[in-house]
């Protein structure tokens, strides 16, 4: 057994290494071994935790049986998973965090003198108000994740599912959830803390249903923050320097991550969560549309474009990911650079199902990371380039988000495709995108419709190089 | 006049939102999925709590109210520890850099 204050040395020195793992992240180089710092400050939060127990009673055997296997389960997953399912993956495991809080939480609810909080039914307040936080938003994280992995995995759909009254009931909810709270201090009933988790699943599952699939990388960062802080919550409860430091951590990076993201679709934060973006509002582009000349080809005139080009922009989004169309991409970039093409890869910084989901994939393919530029790197070189190929984007690389100000995506971030000399589009049809407008793009002189699957159409052009 | 060891923690905190808030934005967009799987196994370290928790039960009664709930945390925050991990060395050693000797 080792004394408190060593063990809350201990703790600090995990949660330092934390720090540095995430800090190596900064660029790919330092990332590995960013990771083994958290490895490591991970084993040491755990080991000093066994040493910090005085008792071991055979309790300790079912401690480390349940270790391995919750271990097996999940390097069993992470060595199968495939690289698209990466989205729901990582919902997935938000939820687990969330679930685990809210166990964590039950379990200092009914025997809180383990933790030195008090006896059951005398609980200190702090403690009692800091575990009902931790508890909440655990719950509100599981469900929360549960629906967007639901989503994300195909087994629900991805639309926006609305209901009259929805905001007003969210709204009573969450109050409902802080009177519970308050009742709960005032009396330490049993009743109120299991009534506040199950309010709580349910404002999970209400708050993601109306959101849509495009919108899931705000949602999945939106996750990703509020694992921390149920983490940091049970972090107090528990008077734990690892986890409130883990927690701090965590909660920062997904606020910020869905920052970028919102600033990515130029949309507020709370328009993104009160949901219903998209499918509604069509009426307003459909008076500019109609019957519009579009030059269509076929993967022989691709091809013919691209080998004659000396420099060439890939510009994938998440239609690349359905058709798992990476491969064969690199394929073809390879080819092209054989014929003395220069090729680089523009990618939005909502491009995909979460953020940074294109570039995973492209790494995956082997596509060097150095090949790969963010919109801001890359937007200027638009002009300067023969050919741009467009594969799985649609709304972010609608020009209408520069030019019409009753458009929808007004004021978005854009890649400025449409000025490359030539630009090829692979899609399935001209049917709009996410944001249920129609892309300018697709009635351009100097712009080409591939009609196909984003995969077939790219090893088409990969036989007539 | 004794400062309430809240407030400390609190300190830490709030210290730590600031920490994470200079750290994440160094890093490079195109790491984001892996910044999501990291901190994802990290905030597993609440596995510390569930550990405490389920040896709340004594040596007769291993299994009481309390000490499963501690278990089955530890299960779910296993699952996510080596899953976070491993997925992001996973995606970390895709990353590759351009070969010198290819042209």
């Amino acid at each position: 057994m080792i004394s408190a204050n060593l063990l809350a040395i201990f703790y600090l020195i995990s949660g330092i290494l934390f720090i540095l793992a995430l800090r190596g992240l900064s660029s790919p180089e330092t990332s590995r071994q960013g990771n083994l710092f958290g490895i490591i400050g991970m084993a040491i939060a755990v080991t000093v935790t066994f040493l910090s127990i005085d008792n071991f009673s055979s309790g300790f055997f079912y401690v480390i049986l349940f270790l391995l296997i919750g271990g097996s389960i999940g390097a069993f997953i992470a060595f199968k998973i495939p690289m698209t399912a990466m989205p729901e993956l990582v919902a997935g495991f938000h939820s687990l965090v969330g679930l685990a809080a809210v166990f964590v939480a039950i379990s200092a609810f009914i025997s809180p003198e383990v933790f030195n909080l008090g006896t059951s039914g005398n609980i200190k307040l702090a403690s009692l108000i800091e575990m009902s936080i931790g508890a909440a938003v655990g719950a509100i994280t599981f469900s929360g994740s549960i629906i967007a992995f639901l989503k994300l995995r195909g087994l629900m759909s991805g639309s926006p599912i609305t209901f009259p009254g929805q905001h007003i009931l969210n709204l009573l909810i969450l109050i409902s959830i802080i009177i519970l709270t308050y009742f709960l201090c005032l009396n330490q009933s049993s009743n109120f803390f299991w009534s506040l988790i199950a309010i709580s699943f349910l404002v999970g599952f209400l708050l993601i249903i109306p959101i849509g699939g495009a919108d899931m990388p705000v949602v999945i960062s939106m996750l990703n923050s509020y694992s921390g802080w149920a983490a940091a919550g049970i972090g107090f409860t528990l008077e734990n320097t690892a986890l409130i430091i883990t927690g701090a951590l965590v909660g920062s990076s997904g606020a910020i991550l869905s920052y970028i993201m919102c600033k990515g679709m130029n949309r507020s934060f709370f328009n993104v969560i009160l949901g219903g973006f998209g499918g509604t509002d069509q009426t307003l582009s459909k008076t500019s549309k109609e019957q519009k000349p579009v030059k269509s080809g076929n993967a022989d005139d691709a091809a013919f474009l691209m080998k004659n080009a000396s420099s060439v922009i890939i510009v994938p989004g998440y239609g690349m990911a359905v058709a798992q169309a990476q491969h064969a991409l690199r394929e073809m970039v390879d080819s092209l650079k054989k014929n003395g093409v220069k090729v680089s890869y523009a990618i939005h910084p909502v491009a995909g199902r979460m953020p940074g989901h294109m570039n995973v994939l492209l790494a995956e393919a082997n596509v060097p990371y150095d090949e790969v530029f963010e919109l801001e790197e890359i937007n200027n070189d638009f002009a300067n380039c023969d050919v741009a190929y467009v594969i799985g984007a649609n709304d972010v690389t609608n020009p209408v988000a520069k030019t019409d100000p009753q458009s929808p995506i007004y004021g978005m971030p854009v890649l400025d495709v449409e000025k490359s000399k030539s630009v090829l589009f692979v899609k399935r049809s001209l049917s709009p995108g996410y944001a249920g407008i129609d892309n300018d793009l697709f009635y351009r002189d100097n712009t080409l419709m591939l009609f196909a699957d984003a995969k077939k159409m790219t090893e088409d052009i990969i036989k007539n190089l | 006049m004794e400062i309430d060891p809240f407030i400390f923690r609190l300190s830490i905190f709030i210290l730590s939102i600031f920490v994470g808030y200079y750290v994440v934005w160094s890093v490079t967009p195109s790491l984001h999925t892996p910044l999501m799987s990291v901190t994802n196994a990290i905030s597993s370290v609440i596995i510390v709590g569930a550990i405490i928790a389920s040896l709340a039960g004594t040596n007769l009664s291993v299994f009481n109210q309390s000490s499963i709930f501690g278990f089955l945390a530890i299960v779910l925050a296993a699952i996510n520890i080596f899953g976070g991990f491993l997925v992001t060395q996973r995606m970390l050693a895709m990353y590759k850099k351009k070969k010198k000797d290819k042209k």
